[in-house]
């Protein structure tokens, strides 16, 4: 990095530090001297372990994002979160049916929408938050694992929720539903499965496996290469 | 978003592109592969595995005298956390039949296998359950299911991919296993990619003979981990969850039996013993020990505690001198360093160029022959420098809806256009700049086809198991050996754990092998396992004068 690196004022849990500016969220907070064991994670944008608000200087909206996929900026005030405190129901995905009689059950908390579009404004991923919870209090499972495909459980959307719904727990199981109960039958699956029960590649494995080092080295540089369909 | 610096080579790529991508459509080789010899020749002059401090002797324990990476064999000549005598051992805090270490996929497979027959499962793990590796896979995970690919070319591409040096009954465990365990993950709810007609969709990668990648979106690691994860938490009755409370060493019994292990509670400091009659490795691998300054991909918890701990036990450790850098890690802009760039871009088309836009290798090459052309181009100053010391490869994104229709990328690779839009790189339409991240452990402790280590009651699982992939993986085995191998895991050391019997539980290992890290001169400083890396500054340090001190305050 360069060697005069310009630095910002942010307040951490109410403090204020001196940061070097382009640091993410994350890195500021290591640079001030805390070792994080909470609201920190993977460090790349994908599990969702370090959602926070935030509040830049001069503005009066309070913002949520992730803190390893945020950069600090002069006057931020930043306020870890820690753990999301959340419902998640128990079930038996094989017991369910893929509709809404499951999220009358389980998520009835659904229903308590009232469509202000915060979880929507609060994801960090840019999901239509309230438009899959709109789906899904419609029965519309799929359109629901759709929307909330990319989901990362940060739980910002359900500290937000004034209805206090638990959004992404609810998605989970669209997803879950959508993938055991609604796609379509994959036949080539089924038969490989079936084939391999049936001990179609036994011997041609057991081959391999005893195979000497000459012989498959051959065998895997003259094997055809096919990459399209 | 890209600096007047790299403006130049920017109009060369693009200058370029046309004729690359009239090559790409018309279905023919875009770059020849390498031969054996080449790839040979390439990494040992250019893979790090092959720089002349990579690797050194150990001096103690079960691999006495063996090479492994340096900063592997730095981390194991270590001493332990705590001192044996203060630990009573007759009255562990907790007792259960089957201990998983770790809760990424294949701790997640393990407790749910383990808990199907009919055996108490108690999972620990360092952060929060689901934090891991696993959940940041974004590529693909293999099996063999159309109709042109078969189990046995998933097992040709595994063991050429690993060079012939993969255990052969473990790739065959491996191979055979991939369709059956796409369709248990289907009906735990993983919505893997389809095509309309049902039929699954399926990419290369690198390496592979046959379109063999199934996908969620490049979001795959997570639709499984967190799939696998509500499952875990749907049973409560069979599963006992401890979380922040990263295991430390392994307790055994008198005769030698791996039965339980101790466990630090990170926000309590407490320490607690876990009385098991079998326990599962599942912690992954080591990519936050930043080898040879590499940057990496990995999770923050990636800091082989399991490999340490299992091999202070006796555990004997297999391809410890192998690291995985994957071809394509972000160098630009800098807050992004080391981020996974998935292999999906290059099976979708994207294809690496020089400065000068030359495509100068197969974008398709195994990893470790992929990366060390990377790294080549870069050492021979055909690479793109930044404004911190650092150069990179530009990985010609734009190709990709070129080749397949505009809103491809969009589609298959959500989290990517995610993440650099973050940081004002549109990867639609411009490149992105790439070099060589520390990805993947390649090795770990030797496991047989039941994952059984070389001492009784100890199953690795995972990452933290060596000998499934050699000394090189190919892209989506690993999530496929976390399922292969977290099943097989849970069920046979629940099996063991039916018949066994303990006798006084144990710390007397840690004793002697630290009676050999004594004799060879290491500073009683050196503790290990690591439990998380420290990235606080130096001049902050400096100033944190009361960090071991024993008081009141920490």
């Amino acid at each position: 990095m360069a060697e005069k690196q310009k630095m910002v004022k942010i307040h951490i849990l109410g403090e204020p530090f001196y940061v070097p500016d382009g640091l993410t969220i994350i890195n500021a907070l290591e640079y001030a001297g805390f070792q994080l064991t909470h609201g920190i994670g993977c460090r790349e944008g994908f599990c969702g372990a370090c959602g926070t608000i935030f509040r830049k200087k001069g503005d009066y909206k309070l913002q949520a994002g992730l803190a390893c996929q945020t950069i600090v900026s002069e006057g931020m005030y930043l306020a870890q979160i820690p753990f999301v405190p959340a419902e998640k129901p128990i079930y038996d995905i094989t017991k369910l049916p893929p509709d809404i009689t499951s999220f009358k059950e389980l998520y009835p908390v659904i229903f308590r929408c009232v469509a202000c579009n915060t979880c929507t404004k609060s994801c960090p991923q840019d999901l239509e938050v309230m438009d899959y919870v709109q789906a899904l209090i419609k029965g519309d499972v799929e359109k629901t694992a759709d929307l909330s495909f990319d989901c990362i459980r940060c739980g910002l959307c359900a500290l937000r929720c004034p209805a206090e719904i638990v959004q992404y727990n609810a998605a989970i199981l669209a997803r879950r539903l959508c993938g055991r109960y609604l796609l379509k039958e994959s036949r080539d699956l089924t038969n490989r499965v079936k084939e391999i029960a049936e001990g179609d590649y036994d011997t041609e494995l057991d081959e391999l496996v005893k195979m000497d080092e000459d012989k498959l080295k051959k065998k895997y540089y003259e094997r055809e290469i096919k990459l399209f369909d | 978003m890209y600096p007047k610096s790299m403006q130049e080579s920017l109009k060369n790529v693009e200058q370029t592109r046309p004729e690359r991508l009239k090559l790409a459509k018309s279905g023919k080789k875009i770059f020849p592969m390498m031969s054996a010899d080449e790839r040979n020749k390439i990494l040992n002059k250019y893979h790090p595995d092959f720089q002349a401090d990579a690797r050194c002797k150990i001096k103690i324990g079960p691999n006495k005298g063996d090479e492994l990476t340096t900063e592997v064999t730095d981390i194991l000549e270590t001493y332990s956390r705590i001192n044996p005598k203060d630990f009573d051992l007759s009255n562990p805090d907790y007792e259960t039949d089957v201990l998983v270490v770790g809760a990424g996929s294949a701790g997640f497979a393990a407790a749910l296998l383990a808990q199907e027959n009919n055996v108490e499962v108690t999972l620990v793990t360092k952060l929060r359950i689901g934090d891991s590796n696993s959940m940041m896979a974004q590529g693909g995970i293999q099996a063999a299911v159309r109709p042109d690919d078969s189990p046995t070319l998933h097992y040709l591409d595994a063991i050429g991919g690993g060079h012939f040096e993969n255990k052969p009954k473990l790739v065959r465990a491996l191979t055979f296993e991939a369709p059956g365990s796409i369709n248990w993950l289907k009906d735990l709810g993983v919505m893997f990619d389809r095509n309309s007609d049902g039929t699954m969709v399926t990419k290369s990668g690198g390496g592979t003979s046959r379109l063999r990648m199934h996908s969620a979106r490049d979001y795959t690691g997570a639709a499984i981990c967190a799939t696998l994860r509500d499952e875990v938490l749907n049973r409560p009755d069979g599963i006992k969850i401890l979380e922040h409370q990263p295991v430390i060493e392994l307790i055994k019994d008198k005769n030698g039996k791996v039965a339980g292990a101790v466990l630090y509670h990170l926000e309590n400091r407490e320490y607690y013993t876990v009385k098991a009659k079998a326990v599962i490795i599942a912690t992954g691998g080591f990519g936050r020990l930043h080898i040879r300054n590499f940057e990496t991909t990995n999770h923050y918890g990636a800091t082989a505690d399991g490999i340490v701990i299992s091999y202070r036990a006796g555990a004997k450790l297999m391809y410890m001198d192998s690291v995985q850098y994957h071809p394509t890690g972000a160098i630009f802009p800098p807050q992004i360093l080391g981020f996974l760039c998935t292999e999906k871009l290059r099976a979708l088309g994207a294809q690496p160029v020089n400065s000068a836009g030359k495509l100068f290798v197969n974008p398709l090459e195994p990893r470790d022959v992929e990366a060390s052309a990377l790294i080549k181009e870069c050492a021979d100053k055909r690479g793109i420098e930044t404004s911190y010391d650092l150069a990179g490869i530009w990985l010609d994104t734009p190709l990709i809806n070129m080749i397949n229709g505009d809103g491809t990328t969009e589609e298959n690779v959500p989290a990517m256009v995610r993440q650099f839009n973050r940081f004002d790189v549109d990867m639609i339409n411009e490149p992105i700049l790439v070099y060589p991240t520390l990805h993947y452990q390649n090795g770990g402790v030797e496991i047989n086809e039941r994952c059984e280590a070389n001492i009784p009651g100890l199953y690795i699982a995972g990452e933290a198991a060596g000998g499934i992939h050699g000394r090189n993986r190919l892209m989506g085995n690993s999530q496929l050996d976390l399922i292969v191998f977290g099943k097989r895991a849970g069920k046979f050391a629940a099996d063991y754990a039916k018949g066994v019997k303990l006798s006084n539980l144990s710390l007397d290992h840690i004793y002697d092998y630290e009676k050999e890290v004594e004799k060879i001169g290491i500073d009683r400083k050196k503790i290990a396992p690591m439990i998380l890396p420290d990235y606080i500054p130096d001049h902050v340090k400096a100033k944190q004068l009361t960090t071991e001190y024993h008081g009141t305050l920490i």
